[in-house]
């Protein structure tokens, strides 16, 4: 099955999966899909854990995504298809991370509000 | 292209060459691989900058997904059994999609066509459900003028939405390409461009239905 792979080289790696890894990857990502939708769902943990755990779900399924179905790996196109997710990784989580944790404490400087209000002005 | 048939062999112009060419000739290994593997690179490229833009509303949307301004809440408007439906079918979808690739790798036109028709299929779907939902919600009055995180809510599930019908479209543009000219070099090149793009927006589906929906529900 991945005998065509290494015959023609680094490239076909890039957009040819073998039936095997769509599935390996499909089967993974029902799971990974199905347990945070079920923890939600029920309640199963408390909401606190219940957040890190679908966040820490969701993180493994764009891994998985990636591996099995984008089939991005180190040899692809030279490696810079790598280099590329890697650095584009990097500026959404800076674009996220920072937006949020700026915008949390402008939002705690601010003049006290009511919970739920805080969009409107006054 | 007809006209430069009709005129003749001897008096085709050397600009349209490399168009006429290609119908000639079978292609080659060689010849299409070097161009097929920059654009494959380029359209990566073109999906990390697609990815940055859900990036920004992404953190616009963290930003906003609490500023209801006295509106509807995640709580009150969503039903997490439809986006579990939808989840499902964006996620079958990319496997089928995969399977026409696997079907590109066997050269068999037949099964490629099959696997793109059922692909689309599920991705109208997806788009048909999301619609419903939209459609639903402005009619309870949770329309995007209500509140910032409504406002946010329907730009970042939308844009993505947007993405899914692009691909929609570009499964058909496929589908008409494949059947006329067959599998052809520059065929299989658009097909793994698409590949690319349609399992990319299911990545982007994952960050949504957490962030948006799953989380939203906890909180």
């Amino acid at each position: 099955m991945s005998a065509p792979d290494i015959t023609r080289g680094t490239a076909p790696a890039h957009s040819h999966g073998s039936r095997k890894t769509y599935l390996i990857g499909f089967a993974l990502s029902a799971i990974l899909t199905a347990v945070p939708f079920w923890l939600v769902m029920t309640g199963a943990l408390s909401a606190q854990a219940t957040g890190y755990a679908v966040i820490a779900l969701a993180v493994a399924q764009i891994l998985v995504h990636t591996t099995c179905f984008l089939h991005v790996n180190r040899r692809a196109e030279g490696g810079w298809t790598m280099i590329a997710l890697v650095f584009t990784a990097v500026i959404l989580l800076i674009t996220i991370s920072g937006s949020l944790w700026i915008m949390y404490h402008l939002n705690s400087n601010m003049m006290p509000m009511d919970a739920g209000g805080g969009g409107e002005l006054r | 292209m007809s006209e430069i048939t009709a005129a003749g062999p001897a008096i085709v112009p050397v600009t349209a060459a490399p168009t006429v060419r290609h119908f000639h000739h079978a292609p080659g290994e060689e010849h299409e691989h070097e161009p097929g593997e920059a654009t494959l690179l380029g359209f990566w490229i073109y999906l990390m900058s697609d990815a940055l833009i859900f990036a920004t509303l992404f953190a616009t949307f963290g930003v906003l997904r609490q500023n209801y301004a006295g509106g509807p809440a995640p709580r009150d408007i969503f039903d997490l059994s439809l986006v579990a439906l939808n989840t499902g079918l964006l996620l079958v979808s990319s496997i089928t999609f995969g399977f026409a690739m696997l079907a590109m790798d066997q050269a068999k036109v037949r099964a490629i066509q099959a696997w793109l028709v059922v692909t689309a299929l599920f991705g109208a779907s997806f788009v048909a459900i999301e619609l419903y939902e939209f459609g639903h919600l402005i009619a309870e009055g949770a329309t995007p003028q209500r509140s910032a995180f409504l406002s946010a809510f329907f730009t970042l599930v939308g844009t993505h939405g947007a993405h899914v019908t692009v691909g929609l479209v570009w499964i058909a543009v496929m589908l008409v390409q494949v059947g006329q000219r067959g599998l052809t070099g520059e065929n299989k090149r658009r097909l793994m461009c698409l590949s690319l793009f349609w399992h990319f927006l299911d990545v982007i589906w994952i960050g949504v239905f957490t962030f948006v929906y799953l989380l939203g529900m906890i909180r």
